[in-house]
């Protein structure tokens, strides 16, 4: 391994970082299921696009997989219960967020039967139209679960619209620390592969291409055995950060490039995670709506690393508290992540929920997040080797520092995927990331400021003409007033001198 | 609403650290240039020794004071992260080896002060501190900057022990004739200026051997090749310089020189001559190799090392100095913001203009 990196360092096609993984000893852990707590917090906004309305009341019964909020406007996902019980509240709960603000939610008391209400199964899932599979998928509230938490149905739907000819699976799982998407390869492959199928049957790909990166030999050998000599084809793909980001995963499986202002859709590929092959499976065979995930809980300060399948809602407190607790009672816990080390969440306290895209909770020490204070570039340029979009951070942050953001914009800001190769690698600490987030916030908040400032100068422009019209107007009346009373006036000494001329004549 | 309280700073992901840092890059590259300072040490004697010391003495010291002066934050971490020691150290590896003690000194002010501070500090300025400063004294004091003396192993002179070594450092009375000798580089410019020409000149010379183990007159720590190319490919295995720069400075040299003397071997010197001589190999693997005076792309790195080669070519061959590496590398730092305007890396998606990709016919919704 050590050789074929310096050769592909010496050959420059060296994107992305290689990672110390962390995935072991968790990743090799059997699953442990966790019982339903006693509250589950379920957010109205768990997935990209408009929050969920809730359809229940507080103290309405619910069993377990009833709709409890619906999906709002063309991009959303419903939520369902993930257990039977009562609504106690719609109430406040602090979002999976580094702000620490809250996001509304259902909070729900678990009743402990946890039965099942009526599902609507389906034998034959090839007989069904993608339509159809859309809808299951749509009802059942299943989003990419990879952690972007798109909507899926949205995703097949497009997809069967514009001719997809490529199902890619991300099996790829590439952020160090998380092994789920290892675990459910590794221990249900076979329903992976037969939810492979179901996808590729809605979005008419003829070839799904299931890429998994080699530092999973038990997840791979699964899966190849589950898939067969069939059209579903596992790839091992070099383990390296980023891997599993979307158009990353699709430059090395199919060698096209998604274009810059481009969807994959449009080369005709489309892609979805392992462990949404697996909710859509459930969603359309058993009518199952996705209510638990498996969630990874790793870091130095985690007494038993590992992976739980976990009810949506639960706090991220409690499902530690089920793993096994923290180290010493978290003595030395340096910082709590939700997702990745890579791409994750800082959050602020444990009570928080897990949610649809939740992949781990992670408790790292002080030694693991090595924070420490930025030291100015050194201009080395490794952020440049190391970008898999191939930007150059270092420019692009020394611009925003400044807030040229145009010419931020013009280096490729908005190509950042945000994956942060560029500060992980940075010898001088610099945090690269943050630049960029501020920068795109700042931009947005701009568009923002900008499409008032339009607005209300629409606004103003249309006053003033109106005001102009009704002066004019008033004047145009007052001119019609006047002419009026003249021809009247005039009319009348017409008449009056008429009748004069009159009376003089009889005088005459 | 939380009882909780923020423990910590939110911060933006990424929450791991590859562990790099500017100090351990600096210590790196120190690691690599010790084999050929030792080396330098042993031909050369105490003098030198005196002189390597007070040239990084000399560049910490003003880096202190200007960090000092410009009242800057955590001096200390700055000082620690070895970036003037390294500086200092290239330095002194290009001065004469017997050069006395004030050379040292203002040599680490110009470097420090005038190349490196007043630009803002570190990965600020635009030219390699340690050339600025070996220019700036080569031009001013060509004479003490010319004494290369003998190397002592074989030279048959004694060697100075402790306290001549000082006493030679500190008085800077000149090096008497016997002990110095002119670089091969310096030998055939002045040969060639007195109409003899190179076939005569460095005529039955068995001199390659020499240069590869650095047995002969030069600057302190340049004339080691060997230990140089062995430091460099260090740097280049541990991934802390890229292969671009050295081959295409090596190439920028070698290509035109071979051209020229199989066209006229009595006039130009032969590719091996050059690689061998001089300042090359320690500006390929050392000088150049800059990050913060060299463009970040691997195709500019190449353009820039090309460049750097090739001026050092033509001055070695046409110009009044028998040596260009510091004056091609100072003139290529001057082009790099161009070349990194100019060359970038092509955005995924994006052609190399910057336009995104065309949408292929018959797909999209």
């Amino acid at each position: 391994m050590g050789f074929m990196n310096l050769l592909k360092h010496l050959l420059s096609d060296d994107w992305g970082v290689h990672p110390d993984d962390h995935k072991r000893p968790a990743a090799d852990a059997p699953v442990r299921v966790m019982p339903v707590p006693q509250r589950l917090y379920l957010p109205l906004q768990q997935h990209l696009g408009g929050p969920a309305r809730p359809v229940v009341l507080v103290g309405q019964q619910v069993s377990k997989g009833e709709l409890i909020a619906e999906a709002q406007g063309m991009v959303s996902a419903p939520i369902h219960a993930p257990t039977s019980g009562t609504i106690v509240a719609v109430s406040e709960i602090t979002a999976p967020h580094p702000s620490g603000l809250t996001l509304s939610a259902i909070i729900l008391e678990a009743d402990g039967r946890d039965a099942w209400g009526e599902l609507p199964a389906c034998v034959d899932p090839f007989s069904l139209s993608p339509a159809e599979i859309g809808q299951r998928v749509a009802a059942a509230g299943v989003v990419g679960m990879g952690g972007a938490a798109f909507p899926s149905s949205v995703k097949l739907v497009g997809a069967s619209r514009a001719k997809v000819t490529t199902l890619v699976i991300n099996g790829g799982e590439c952020e160090p620390y998380l092994s789920c998407d290892d675990r459910l390869m590794r221990d249900q492959a076979a329903a992976i592969i037969d939810g492979i199928r179901i996808m590729q049957h809605a979005t008419g790909a003829n070839v799904a291409l299931v890429g998994i990166e080699d530092n999973k030999p038990e997840a791979i050998a699964a899966m190849q055995r589950a898939a067969g000599r069939g059209d579903v084809v596992i790839r091992p793909v070099p383990a390296r950060y980023p891997m599993g980001s979307e158009k990353q995963l699709i430059q090395v499986l199919t060698g096209t490039e998604v274009p810059a202002d481009g969807r994959p859709a449009d080369i005709g590929v489309i892609v979805h995670n392992v462990g949404t092959a697996l909710a859509v499976r459930a969603a359309v065979r058993e009518g199952k709506p996705l209510i638990s995930r498996l969630v990874t809980v790793n870091g130095q300060c985690a007494a038993y690393p590992g992976n739980i399948e976990v009810r949506i809602g639960t706090l991220a407190e409690e499902v530690i508290a089920f793993a096994g607790g923290l180290k010493g009672d978290g003595l030395g816990l340096a910082r709590r992540i939700m997702g990745g080390p890579m791409m994750g969440m800082q959050i602020p306290h444990w009570r928080v929920p897990v949610v649809k895209g939740s992949s781990g909770i992670l408790a790292l020490d002080a030694s693991e997040v090595a924070a420490q204070e930025p030291n100015p570039c050194i201009r080395c340029g490794r952020c440049v080797k190391a970008c898999p979009m191939g930007l150059l951070p270092l420019e692009m942050s020394a611009r925003i520092r400044n807030q040229a953001y145009d010419e931020a914009i013009d280096l490729g800001l908005k190509d950042c995927i945000a994956c942060g190769c560029c500060a992980y690698v940075c010898p001088s600490t610099i945090p690269l990331v943050q630049y960029f987030v501020h920068a795109k916030g700042e931009l947005a908040a701009q568009d923002r400021t900008k499409l008032r400032n339009d607005a209300t100068k629409k606004l103003a422009l249309q006053r003033q003409e109106r005001l102009a019209r009704e002066a004019r107007e008033k004047a145009e009346a007052a001119a019609r007033r006047k002419a009026e009373r003249e021809a009247a006036a005039a009319k009348v000494a017409a008449e009056a001198a008429a009748v004069n001329a009159q009376t003089q004549g009889e005088s005459a | 609403m939380n009882s909780h309280v923020l423990t910590a700073q939110p911060v933006a992901s990424p929450h791991a650290h590859g562990g790099n840092s500017v100090g351990r890059t600096m210590f790196r590259v120190q690691w690599a240039l010790l084999p050929a300072t030792l080396f330098g040490f042993w031909l050369y004697g105490w003098p030198s020794f005196f002189m390597w010391l007070l040239t990084v003495a000399a560049c910490v010291g003003f880096e202190a004071l200007a960090l000092k002066l410009m009242g800057a934050p955590r001096i200390k971490a700055s000082l620690l992260d070895g970036s003037a020691l390294l500086t200092g150290w290239l330095l002194a590896l290009t001065l004469p080896p017997w050069a006395p003690w004030w050379v040292p000194v203002l040599g680490g002010f110009i470097a420090i002060i005038i190349g490196k501070q007043v630009f803002g500090g570190v990965g600020q300025n635009v030219f390699n501190p340690a050339m600025v400063a070996r220019v700036a004294l080569l031009v001013s004091f060509p004479v003490p900057l010319t004494w290369w003396v003998h190397p002592l192993p074989g030279g048959g002179l004694p060697a100075p022990d402790v306290v001549e070594g000082l006493r030679i450092f500190l008085t800077s009375l000149p090096v008497p004739d016997a002990m110095t000798s002119a670089s091969l580089l310096g030998h055939a410019k002045t040969e060639m200026a007195r109409g003899i020409d190179l076939l005569h000149s460095l005529g039955g010379e068995s001199s390659r051997l020499q240069s590869w183990f650095g047995v002969r007159a030069g600057s302190f720590g340049e004339s080691a090749t060997l230990l140089i190319l062995a430091g460099g490919l260090y740097l280049i295995a541990c991934r802390i310089i890229s292969w671009h720069t050295p081959l295409a400075v090596l190439a920028g040299v070698a290509l035109p020189a071979a051209i020229a003397h199989g066209i006229d071997p009595a006039r130009f010197l032969a590719p091996e001559t050059h690689l061998l001589s001089g300042a090359l190999m320690l500006g390929a693997f050392f000088i150049a190799t800059d990050y913060v005076t060299s463009p970040n792309t691997a195709l500019g790195q190449l353009i820039f090392g090309l460049g750097v080669g090739f001026v050092t070519w033509v001055i070695r061959s046409f110009g009044a100095y028998p040596e260009g590496m510091a004056f091609a590398v100072l003139l290529m730092n001057a082009l790099t913001p161009v070349i990194d305007r100019f060359i970038k890396p092509r955005i995924l998606g994006r052609d190399r203009q910057g336009k995104p990709l065309d949408i292929p016919e018959g797909q999209g919704a």
